[in-house]
């Protein structure tokens, strides 16, 4: 069985690149500004390449497939052979089309800003 | 204010528990520190008496042809942060991953990753050409490739017989 589905039988997640990998929650840093909020992932391993990023409804999904390791003689590992996922359901005041992703270093930081109605503001006085 | 909820992936009937993860860890260290390890590594504070405790990023070792690869799992440093050191058929990874700035505005909703320095000691198991050794940081994570040195490598002995 490869694939994951919510409730309503739509996949929410690809078959893994790696079926023998099982898939881990990666440690996540969440702060919450006054604009929005800043979720950074630790996925150390993961190139751009092997992350995916999907938002479908309220729900984001983040995964990433490590790097093969490497093919020589193995004499300690601490490491584990796993790849990333996290599921994650939104406030709604997170405006979705502008979701921005960055990865650096193993780690995707993504910045959900806040609908603009949402924020507070200031309302001039006649 | 209304609240992120948050959802544990959890498929084939498994949680996944990091917690769970990070206990294991330590209790395979453990393992090694009673049983010792004829490739001995090491976690150290920096008082450089053995520590569970902090920053105790994965570190695995491979073995190829003509070196030792070392690997650790260091995601979210700027090279600057880490440094290594060899000394004495030791080889020595250490660094900081420094709190990020405060920003006024912020409120902290949840904090999962680790924050401090780390030193980890690997010993080496064969004598390493200490000129050639490269280091890359990918991925957050640290690649050390140590070249073995010249006598360290297998030879073919001739034999005379008169």
């Amino acid at each position: 069985m490869n694939t994951v589905t919510q409730n309503e039988g739509k996949p929410v997640s690809s078959q893994p690149a790696n079926p023998e990998r099982s898939l881990v929650s990666p440690n996540v840093n969440i702060i919450e500004t006054t604009d929005g909020y800043i979720l950074e992932a630790e996925m150390p391993g993961v190139a751009r390449e092997g992350l995916e990023v999907s938002l479908e409804d309220n729900v984001l999904t983040i995964v990433g497939r490590r790097q093969p390791d490497p093919s020589a003689k193995l004499l300690h590992r601490e490491s584990n052979p796993v790849d990333y996922r996290r599921v994650f359901e939104l406030d709604p005041a997170i405006e979705t089309g502008k979701i921005n992703a960055q990865m650096e270093q193993g780690i995707l930081t993504l910045t959900l800003p806040k609908t603009e109605k949402i924020k507070p503001r200031r309302i001039a006085v006649n | 204010m209304t609240l992120t909820r948050w959802q544990r992936p959890d498929f084939w009937g498994l949680a996944p528990l990091r917690r769970v993860t990070n206990l294991r860890d330590e209790v395979d260290n453990l393992f090694n520190l009673a049983f010792g390890h004829f490739l001995d590594v090491r976690p150290e504070n920096g008082h450089g008496s053995q520590s569970l405790e902090g920053w105790f990023p994965a570190v695995d070792v491979y073995e190829e042809k003509d070196s030792l690869l070392v690997k650790a799992e260091l995601p979210g440093l700027k090279k600057e942060d880490i440094s290594i050191s060899l000394d004495n058929g030791n080889l020595t990874l250490s660094g900081e991953r420094k709190q990020e700035e405060k920003r006024q505005d912020a409120g902290v909703y949840h904090s999962e990753r680790w924050v401090g320095r780390f030193h980890r000691t690997v010993s080496l198991p064969f004598r390493v050409d200490a000129e050639k050794i490269k280091a890359s940081y990918n991925e957050g994570v640290l690649t050390v490739t140590l070249p073995k040195a010249e006598d360290a490598k297998p030879k073919q002995i001739p034999i005379s017989v008169k």
